[in-house]
């Protein structure tokens, strides 16, 4: 007899350790989250999938599941606050998705079609983060990170390379690369490494690969992100 | 016997710094046109030459702003328009024209007019007919307040007929997936 | 790569040497490598990077995340303002444009010579006697005219630090008034003796009973925390003390540390005995880096006196020694979790908890860390009792409480009270008049308003982490609260979105308001950000990121209304001054060439 939180009403099975988010994704059930991966160490920091965890809101990417939880995710109120997050960190970048190779390829993007945004609401920040087309085979383009460590875990954790880093503070936090430089092209990192496919918004793209794929056929047109629920990585790659 | 006609809202539509995409979008509602304006009245747009915006009830934005003369275009449409709309990337976001804003202004227009080839030597343009541009392209949100959002780049024809067919009954528009696009 | 000039390896090998090229003193390391070169220089990373077998993104990720370390050239003097509201109040934005003038350099930029770089700092800790300031991270106080001009002289004729008039850096104790923790008279070791006596449950039956609270603020209760670490297994355990006083209007531990460092060290002593640890370490904020030298004077006649080292005081078994760590300008470090990271010589973002220090501490063993204050309380609690301790003060919050007042008052200082003092009392003891309005605990803590001045400093009431700052009827409370919201937009450490994000947008919309161009809407907008931060941030700093918003749009709603200047929705800019570019380029002046706000065009 498996353990069970619910979920929205739903029962969840989870074996120890998982997390809430981990045994929901699992079981088909949808959270939206941006800086969560299956395959890596949580780290907590997007917080679009906090949830009401017996009433107490928590990100449910560090929450350990629990016997007997009653959680909540698909309210009205978590999903305002969230859509509020997501249209932070649009106006904190520069997201201009009509120019971005990932669009409809994109998680942040994606996100923000199923929490309903139809604006980034508040005034934008427009900050100044040239690119970074120094490799012959990759870009960086600064102004869509949103932070979420995906590739500085994959580059440490998988590819054993600390490629990537997180520096600065506050609003001046920003990505970094492990060169003297500060450029790409002056790292060990390969077309080959886990962390040139992970980033969930269109960071680090391959060059000479330009809108490859026809509008409507794009991982996201097809379904939205909630039907992807965890296995949307290995679909889209496939 | 016909029913008394019921009265038509009057809608205005405007381009500011955009490519007039959002409203070759709006005539890819093809022949719902003529549902359309069974529904509506056109006020000022370029499908009715009309130069000033009058009294509305909904007035549809193209475009962010990128120049003094925007700014009027805006103002007098969020004054005359009961529901102002913001349709499409530029309007929402600024879009492809606010890509200038981390270039100061000045940099920008050295660049143009001043030093390299092309318009090189010709001066900067200073003409008082000429609107002059802003610091930075501003979404629309930014300087009015503004009460709805239809989102794409442009929102296709389906996407704007979903949003004014829901507008005009009185129902919360809603995209949904199919329709809801940023690009 | 090029090999690192001889000048960075000849300073930085010793100071590699002396903290075993190891990774984990990354903070230690570059604090002393900077101090040596004025900033951490690429080829000095590069060395770094090599000795240490550290990523340079290591190092280059803590460097950029603590305001005291530069990665790129600052002047040979580097002047930083303290930016707190009572500094403010002292008028230290005057003389802070007084000295850029002075010396023509601008905030936050080198001079050209590389001689200068004059900038602020968030709280240094010395509101009693302000405006202060740091110069090569060494607190100068009560800055005046006068005082800005003879500085500006010194820095032009390029005298060192060391031959400033030591009258500049003077830092006075101003204790006004002394309960328990602050009387004279403690002989070192005598709590010691009592614990040993008591034995490790004994002593931790007496914390117990104390039902002593931490002093930090939150007011956790000590023995669990104890007692959880004790039966939590490790390879090891650790004691931590919190000195990373950086809650603007904070300045006890500063005291504390000051006069009262050999009662701070025995309570983390027995503190060790309790929780089976051997080692404390003393986190102190890079601002009290002026105690250094007499806080290693302390320790130094500590282990001659065998209160510290091998068989504390005869007692077999129990080795215990303290080093002291410091921060580099990071208030979020006052997180025990963040606090921990930066111990380990990394970036100062709070850890995701469960599980928490107690268990999973420093170098993931069991941790205790507790504030300054608290370990003081303890050797009084081991010399006479938990019963004795816990009579002094209220039901739930026994014992006494040193608080920092500082403000609009005749005597700023030093003062202890048991809990369960009044504001009122606190106030008529301070010798403030006309008072309007008492920030207690910091700007994360509670603006109190008149009607409430009979409230009391306890955890029932009034929890509080020892500030007070008082305002009387001159202060603006809505600048005060934009004061605070810049200094959490500040120090956010940028980890989690609400809180990044937020915090920034709350600053832009309170300078909105403050720069007259405010409305109901950003009113509405302000208290829905509040909201948001309340209920999504990763910490605490998140959570009470708003507490002085939402306090002062309370109690002091007038002070926002009279912002409220338009009815309709207003830009955050002003338009006509986005066209100021533009005009200059072409020449234009004409009436075209201008854009009025809206109520004046249509006048």
């Amino acid at each position: 007899m498996s353990k069970t939180f619910t979920l929205d009403g739903k029962d969840v099975p989870f074996r120890d350790g998982q997390t809430i988010i981990e045994a929901a994704l699992e079981a088909g059930h949808y959270i939206p989250h941006l800086c969560h991966h299956p395959d890596f160490k949580a780290h907590g920091s997007c917080k679009l999938c906090t949830v009401k965890v017996n009433g107490r809101q928590t990100a449910s990417c560090t929450m350990q599941a629990a016997e007997g939880q009653v959680v909540e995710s698909e309210t009205e109120e978590l999903n305002s606050e969230r859509r509020a997050l997501t249209q932070m960190l649009f106006v904190e970048g520069n997201h201009f998705c009509p120019s971005c190779e990932k669009s409809g390829d994109c998680q942040l993007q994606a996100t923000a079609y199923h929490l309903n945004m139809m604006t980034a609401h508040y005034d934008h920040f427009f900050p100044n983060r040239p690119l970074d087309a120094s490799h012959p085979d990759f870009l960086l383009d600064f102004n869509r990170c949103i932070l979420c460590s995906l590739c500085v875990r994959a580059s440490r954790d998988v590819d054993g390379k600390n490629v990537f880093a997180l520096a600065g503070r506050g609003i001046k936090s920003h990505l970094i690369v492990n060169a003297r430089s500060g450029k790409l092209a002056d790292t060990d990192f390969s077309a080959a490494d886990k962390a040139a496919s992970v980033c969930p918004v269109g960071v680090i793209l391959p060059k000479r690969r330009g809108f490859a794929v026809p509008i409507g056929e794009r991982t996201f047109d097809k379904q939205p992100i909630d039907a992807y629920v965890d296995t949307r990585i290995a679909r889209k790659e496939e | 016997m016909d029913a008394p006609a019921k009265k038509k809202l009057r809608l205005a539509t405007a381009t500011l710094a955009g490519c007039f995409g959002c409203h070759m979008s709006f005539l890819d509602i093809d022949e719902r046109l003529f549902d359309l304006v069974e529904l509506v009245e056109f006020d000022r747009s370029p499908l009715t030459d009309i130069k000033e915006v009058g009294p509305c009830d909904i007035g549809l934005i193209e475009g962010g702003l990128c120049n003094a003369e925007n700014v009027h275009v805006l103002r007098d449409f969020r004054k005359h328009c009961r529901i102002l709309v913001a349709v499409g990337a530029c309007a929402i976001n600024g879009g492809l024209p606010a890509q200038r804003n981390p270039i100061p202004l000045h940099e920008i227009l050295s660049e143009v007019y001043l030093t390299e080839p092309g318009l090189a030597h010709s001066g900067i343009p200073n003409d008082p007919e000429l609107p002059l541009p802003l610091n930075k392209v501003h979404p629309i949100h930014e300087v009015v307040k503004v009460d709805y959002f239809l989102p794409g780049c442009p929102p296709s024809g389906d996407a704007i007929w979903k949003f004014l067919t829901d507008l005009l009954a009185g129902r919360e528009p809603e995209l949904g997936h199919a329709l809801m696009h940023y690009d | 790569m090029a090999a690192p000039e001889l000048d960075h390896k000849t300073y930085l090998d010793p100071i590699l040497a002396r903290y075993g090229h190891a990774a984990l003193h990354l903070m230690q390391i570059l604090r002393e490598a900077q101090e040596h070169f004025g900033w951490l220089h690429p080829d000095a990373i590069d060395y770094l990077t090599e000795q240490l077998h550290v990523p340079r993104t290591k190092i280059e990720g803590v460097a950029s995340f603590y305001s005291f370390f530069y990665l790129q050239p600052r002047g040979r003097y580097r002047v930083l303002f303290s930016d707190n509201i009572t500094d403010r109040m002292l008028g230290s934005k005057a003389l802070m444009d007084r000295m850029c003038r002075n010396l023509w350099v601008e905030p936050g930029k080198m001079s050209e010579d590389g001689l200068v770089s004059v900038d602020f700092t968030s709280c240094t800790g010395m509101c009693d006697q302000g405006p202060a300031l740091l110069v090569n991270n060494i607190a100068i106080t009560r800055m005046t005219e006068q005082r800005v001009d003879e500085i500006c002289d010194l820095i032009r004729e390029q005298v060192p630090l060391a031959q400033w008039p030591a009258e500049f850096f003077r830092v006075e104790d101003n204790i006004r008034r002394k309960g328990l923790l602050l009387e004279d008279g403690f002989v070192p070791g005598s709590a010691l003796q009592a614990a040993f006596a008591h034995g490790p449950e004994g002593m931790l039956d007496e914390v117990r009973a104390s039902g002593l609270r931490g002093r930090g603020g939150a007011g956790f209760t000590t023995a669990i925390k104890w007692e959880s670490c004790r039966n939590a297994p490790g390879e090891a355990h650790y004691v931590v003390c919190n000195a990373d006083e950086g809650e603007p209007g904070t300045f006890k531990d500063r005291v504390l540390l000051n006069g009262y460092a050999d009662k701070v060290f025995e309570g983390m002593t027995l503190c060790g005995y309790v929780i089976g640890a051997r080692k404390g370490m003393l986190y102190l904020r890079g601002e009290y880096r002026y105690l250094r030298d007499h806080l290693e004077a302390v320790l130094a006649r500590r282990r001659e006196r065998r209160l510290l080292g091998a068989n504390v005081l005869g007692q077999a078994g129990f080795d215990f020694d303290i080093e002291i760590h410091f921060g580099a300008g990071a208030y979020i470090c006052g997180e025990e979790s963040a606090l921990i990271e930066s111990l380990e010589g990394k970036r100062g973002t709070p850890r995701n908890r469960p599980p928490f220090p107690v268990t999973h501490g420093y170098l993931n063993q069991p941790t205790v860390v507790n504030n300054v204050e608290t370990f003081a309380a303890t050797c009084h609690i081991a010399l006479k009792g938990g019963a004795w301790y816990a009579a002094i003060g209220t039901a739930r919050s026994a014992g006494t409480k040193v608080m920092s007042i500082s403000g609009d008052c005749a005597r700023p200082g030093i003062y202890e009270y048991p809990f369960g003092v009044s504001v009122r009392q606190m106030l008529e003891d301070c010798g403030a008049a006309n008072t309007q309005a008492v920030q207690v605990s910091g700007p994360s803590g509670v603006t109190v308003s008149r009607a409430e001045f009979d409230r009391v400093l306890a955890f029932e009431d009034i929890g509080t982490a020892g500030a007070f700052m008082v305002f009387d009827d001159s202060r603006d409370m809505f600048e005060v609260a934009r004061n605070f919201v810049h200094f959490f937009a500040h120090e956010s450490c940028g980890f989690c979105t609400p809180c990044r994000v937020g915090t920034s947008l709350l600053k832009n919309l309170m300078d909105k308001l403050h720069n007259g161009h405010g409305s109901p809407y950003d009113f509405q907008e302000i208290e829905r950000l509040n909201a948001l931060l309340l209920s999504m941030s990763h910490c605490g700093l998140g959570h009470t990121a708003c507490n002085p918003v939402l306090d002062t749009i309370a109690k002091f709603r007038p002070a926002y209304e009279v912002r409220m200047l338009h009815q309709e929705f207003t830009p955050a800019f002003d338009l006509d001054w986005s066209l100021q570019a533009a005009r200059q380029m072409t020449g234009r002046d004409d009436s075209g060439a201008h854009l009025h706000n809206e109520e004046e065009a249509s006048r």
